[in-house]
This record gives C-alpha cells, structure tokens and sequence, in this order.
C-alpha cells in the first residue's frame, strides 16, 4: 500500500512538472502553471520522507537533520527570492541553480562512499575462507557484482561531474553579473578548457573500468571538475551570462536525472531530463534572438578581455550633448515617442520614474509606446518583467519585429541606458563583434535622445556611430537622476 | 558489446523515458515569447530542484557522522533550489498579471 502511494506521489510529481511547463510558456497560465509545479514537486517531497523505504524494507530515518534542511532552507530561500532587487533577478537565477549542482555533486560523493564499504564487504571473505571448487562460483557472483558496481561508478561520476561544473560555473555567473567578478582570460584558455575536460573524463572512465584505483581518484576528478566551471564560464562576457546560466540550468537537469538513474526514481529522472532538454532549447533559443550560435558565445570570447584593444572601427565625429529641459520640451511638443530601455535603466532602479515619464507625456497628448529589444538587459524578457513592476500597460511594451516599421514615423527616441541593441555597426560594419544581430533602428527616427552615463562603450565594448550621428543629443548623467531631472521640468513647463 | 546489450535490455524503460522526456522537453519550448524567457528558465530551475529527493534518500540512510552532515548539506541546498526557484518565479510572473 505504502509503495502504491509513493508510486502515486510520484506520478502526480511528474505529470505537474511537464503540465506546469507547458502552462509557464503562455503569459496567461504562466503564474498558475508555476505553483502547479511547485505542488507535485512538495507531494513527491513529502511521498519520499514517509513512504520511501530502503532496499532493506526500512523506512529513512534522520528525520530531524530531513526537517532541520528543509525548513532551514524554505526560510532563507524565500527570504532571499522575496529580498532581491527585480533587477537582480539573473543572479538570484544563477545562485539558485548552483545550489541544485551542488546538491548532486554531494548526493555522488556520499554514494561515492557507501558503493566503498560495500565493495570492501564483499572482497574480504573471497580470499581468506573460499578455496578449490568454490572459488569458480564466487568469482562469478564477483564478476556480476563488478559489472553493477561499474554501471553504478559511471552514474556517480556523472553526477558528480556534471553537479560540480554547473555549481563552480553558476558561482562565477553570479559573481559576474553582480560585478563582483571581472573577466579574464587565460593565455590559450580554450586548449586548456579542452585538455582540462578530457583529463577529468579519462581518468573517471580509467577508474570505472579499474585501470586505476585509489579514493584519491575521484576527489581528483572532483577537484578538477570545480576547476574546469570556473574556466569555462570565466572567459564568456558579461552579456552572453543569461545564454550561460540557461546552459548551467539544463546541466543541472542532466545531473539531477543521474540521481534518478542511482535511485531507480522516475520523478527524479522525468523532471531531470525534462529540464535538461527544455533548457538546451531555451539556450538555443535564447543564441537565436541575438542571432548568434551557442558555439559562437561559448567560444567566441565576445566582450571579454579583447575588446578594450578596440574591435571594429574605431568613431571619429563630433557629439552634441542636450540639457533635461530641451529634453523635456522636445518631447513634450512631439506626436510620437518611443522609449527604448536598457541595462542603464535596470541599474538606476529607474523604472518607476520611467512610468511617471511616460505618464506625463500620455496626459500632453503624445503617443508613447516602448520598443524592447530581445536581449535588452541581462536576460531575454528582463525589460519586460521591470517595466511590468512599475505598472506600465502590456500592450505598450512592442517587441523588435512589431516596432521596427514604427521608428520611421516618430518624432522622438529615447535611449534610455541602452548601446549596442541600438548600434547601427551590426547592419553596417562587418568586422564589428556584433555584426549581424537584429537591433532596434532607432536611427530612422526624427530625434533620438540618448541618456547614458559617459562616453563609455557598451557590454560589448565597441563605439557607437549613433551617438555621433546628427541627430542624435546625448543626455548625461545616472538614468534615474536624469528622467527625474525630465519629470520636473515636464511638470514646470 | 554483450554487456552494452545487456545494459539497454536490462534499463529499456528508464531509456524509453529518457528519450521521450526529451522530446516533449523539446516541444514544450519551442514556440515561447520571449518575455516569458526569463521566468520559463527560473521555473525550470526550480524543478530540477526535484534533485532534492536523492538528498532526502541519502540523508535518511546515512549512518555516519560524516555523511550526516554531507546530506544535510545536500538536503538544505536543494531546498534552496527548489523554494527559492519557484519564489522568484513567482515574483517574476506576479507582474505580468495586470490589465492586459
């Protein structure tokens, strides 16, 4: 009965997770879709603390340290998800998934352990009591327990592999982008990433097959596991995190699912792999909207160390810089604006001041409508879900395809902390790093009102011909400081 | 290659599952709007929390003091996962509820 259940608990656990999924992809079911998930992953849950049982009929026991962890963890992972800045939200991402890797890279090492007293049990009496005919039988029983053994190593191994990587590289992602971490690169960084990766998976397929022995091995292969996260997310800029944390994700997934494997749990396995495939999808997906291949971020060292030796061409030309209140009446006196968010917006906090903006505007009779570029911000919809926390309207927030066509019938764009989704390098200039990626063409338009903080070039580390083109007024100053500066004059004037 | 056979006789459904989890993995993603992005990856990020599970098996055998802790550890950091996976989710998607 007690079985029946847990295998019932499961089911509903796994039939939530692909349900949920599903519901996440349409913005209307999104919300519900996640708490569906969220209950039939705390059936299975609570399924295996009281019904799982042990090979030998016993049910867990340790429930306090099960409960001390469970309860420890609820608190301080709401606390964290309820505490963090919206902007902050790829971190928080990051952070939680590498909690997950780390999660299945101990799950190895403790398996690790207990597949070496079962071996060490099992080899003592074969050489001192067996001997003449017997001695034929128990090697077979060995041989067969060798080749469990083996099947059981590889899963370990894999876990513990692909649960240390994700969990060494999410830490690097997150400290990436909360700017704790800056980029570097090794001389030759991709010869020892590769010759990194095959050290560690000849010597976990050289101590699966017995070549070599010795608990030193796999702590070996641990170590170098962490060590190879740690280079691999390192050299990939800043702007290519979000592709890499979706990659980390479904690594992950894959080393969840490994557990599923060791413990014979469809649960664990279906929503393992579930997310294994979905997440390469997403990453893929995500490569797409920047017109890029995954090999081209994971390789192409975009944004990194050598962009400060100036990629592309360099911009010669003069800039024209405007004050809030020629800002403010430009706009103020134009039939239709377009606001263009980008990270600058995102670090100002200035969202709300954005609405207030917006608002103003609306109330003087302009057409105001913002034109969010797939990858502005951190992370693909990260414009929309900020915009979304000021209360600005869903049907004013246009993708690039729709507003593209837009841009040549407004009087007035404002740039507000965006760069390269707004470099006209990526039609025109073929040498420049971003070539080819679909931006916004803001350079259609009457006016384009960039605000920025400098002169500094964007994530990607190249100029931007668009400051410099005629049209063009640069607006100085923090984004935040900046439209509020725009909000009082709007009010004066 | 007998043993390799005998492997995939002897696991046919798990590899069943595997390959079928991929697909509809597959077809649950592919046509999204990239706003959802974002909360889509942190929803999926709370659901291999289900990670935790393996955590819970091994902290309830465990009879040493050293895999004690080891799974404790293992417990809680799943745990994080998963409740801060979907709580952020949730925040996420909280603001996309508005007047549509």
């Amino acid at each position: 009965m007690e079985n029946n259940l847990l295998v019932l608990s499961y089911l509903i656990g796994s039939v939530t997770f692909i349900i949920g999924l599903k519901m996440l992809g349409k913005p209307d079911s999104a919300r519900k879709g996640n708490l569906v998930a969220a209950f039939g992953m705390a059936v299975a849950i609570f399924g295996t603390i009281f019904l799982y049982k042990t090979t030998d009929g016993k049910h867990l026991h340790n429930l306090e340290w099960i409960f001390g962890g469970l309860i420890l963890g609820s608190v301080i992972g709401t606390l964290a998800a309820k505490r963090v800045q919206m902007t902050a939200m790829p971190q928080m991402v990051s952070l939680f998934n590498g909690m997950g890797g780390a999660c299945a890279m101990l799950i190895s090492i403790i398996e690790f352990g207990h597949l070496g007293e079962i071996l060490n049990a099992a080899n003592i009496p074969t050489q001192e009591i067996m001997g003449g005919a017997m001695n034929e039988f128990v090697q077979t029983i060995q041989a067969a327990l060798m080749a469990s053994v083996r099947v059981k190593l590889l899963i370990i191994f894999a876990g513990l592999i692909i649960g240390a990587i994700s969990f060494a590289g999410s830490m690097i992602a997150w400290g990436k982008l909360d700017d704790k971490i800056k980029d570097f690169t090794l001389p030759a960084q991709q010869v020892v990433n590769i010759g990194l990766l095959l050290v560690i998976l000849v010597l976990a397929g050289l101590f699966i097959a017995g070549t070599v022995s010795g608990a030193w091995v796999f702590y070996l292969v641990l170590a170098l596991s962490l060590l190879y996260g740690v280079l691999f997310v390192f050299p990939i800029g800043g702007a290519d995190m979000p592709v890499v944390i979706s990659l980390l994700n479904s690594f992950t997934g894959v080393a969840a699912a490994c557990g599923g494997f060791l413990y014979d749990n469809q649960v664990m396995l279906l929503g393992g792999i579930l997310v294994g495939s979905a997440g390469t999808i997403l990453t893929v997906v995500m490569c797409k909207a920047m017109n890029r291949s995954l090999t081209n971020v994971l390789i192409g060292n975009f944004g990194g160390n050598k962009s400060g030796g100036g990629e592309g061409k360099t911009v010669q030309g003069t800039i024209k810089e405007v004050n809030a209140a020629d800002a403010a009446m430009l706009m103020k006196y134009s039939k239709k604006v377009i606001i263009v968010p980008g990270y600058g917006l995102a670090v100002a906090q200035a969202q709300h001041t954005c609405h207030e903006l917006e608002e103003l505007l609306e109330k003087e009779g302009v057409e105001v409508k913002y034109a969010i570029h797939p990858v502005a911000g951190r992370m693909p919809g990260h414009m929309n879900v900020l915009l979304a926390e000021s209360n600005v309207p869903y049907d004013k927030l246009l993708e690039m395809e729709e507003i593209n066509p837009e841009f040549a019938s407004t009087d007035v764009v404002l740039v507000i902390g965006a760069n390269d989704v707004v470099n006209p390098a990526a039609r025109t200039d073929k040498d420049s790093p971003i070539y080819g990626m679909p931006i916004l063409d803001v350079d259609n338009a009457q006016h384009i009102i960039v605000m920025k903080r400098g002169m500094n070039a964007g994530y990607a580390g190249i100029e931007n011909e668009l400051f410099f083109d005629p049209k063009t007024s640069m607006l100085f100053g923090d984004a935040k400081k900046t439209l509020l500066a725009l909000v009082s004059e709007m009010k004066n004037s | 290659m007998n043993s390799i056979l005998d492997f995939i006789t002897e696991n046919q459904q798990m590899i069943y599952m595997v390959i079928l989890m991929i697909f509809v993995g597959i077809e649950l993603i592919g046509k999204v709007p990239t706003i959802l992005h974002t909360p889509l990856m942190s929803g999926a990020n709370a659901i291999h929390g289900v990670v935790i599970i393996g955590a819970i098996i091994v902290m309830g055998e465990a009879d040493t003091m050293g895999a004690k802790v080891l799974g404790f550890l293992a417990v809680l950091l799943g745990t994080l996962n998963v409740v801060g996976g979907f709580v952020v989710t949730d925040r996420m998607l909280q603001m996309f509820k508005k007047k549509k």
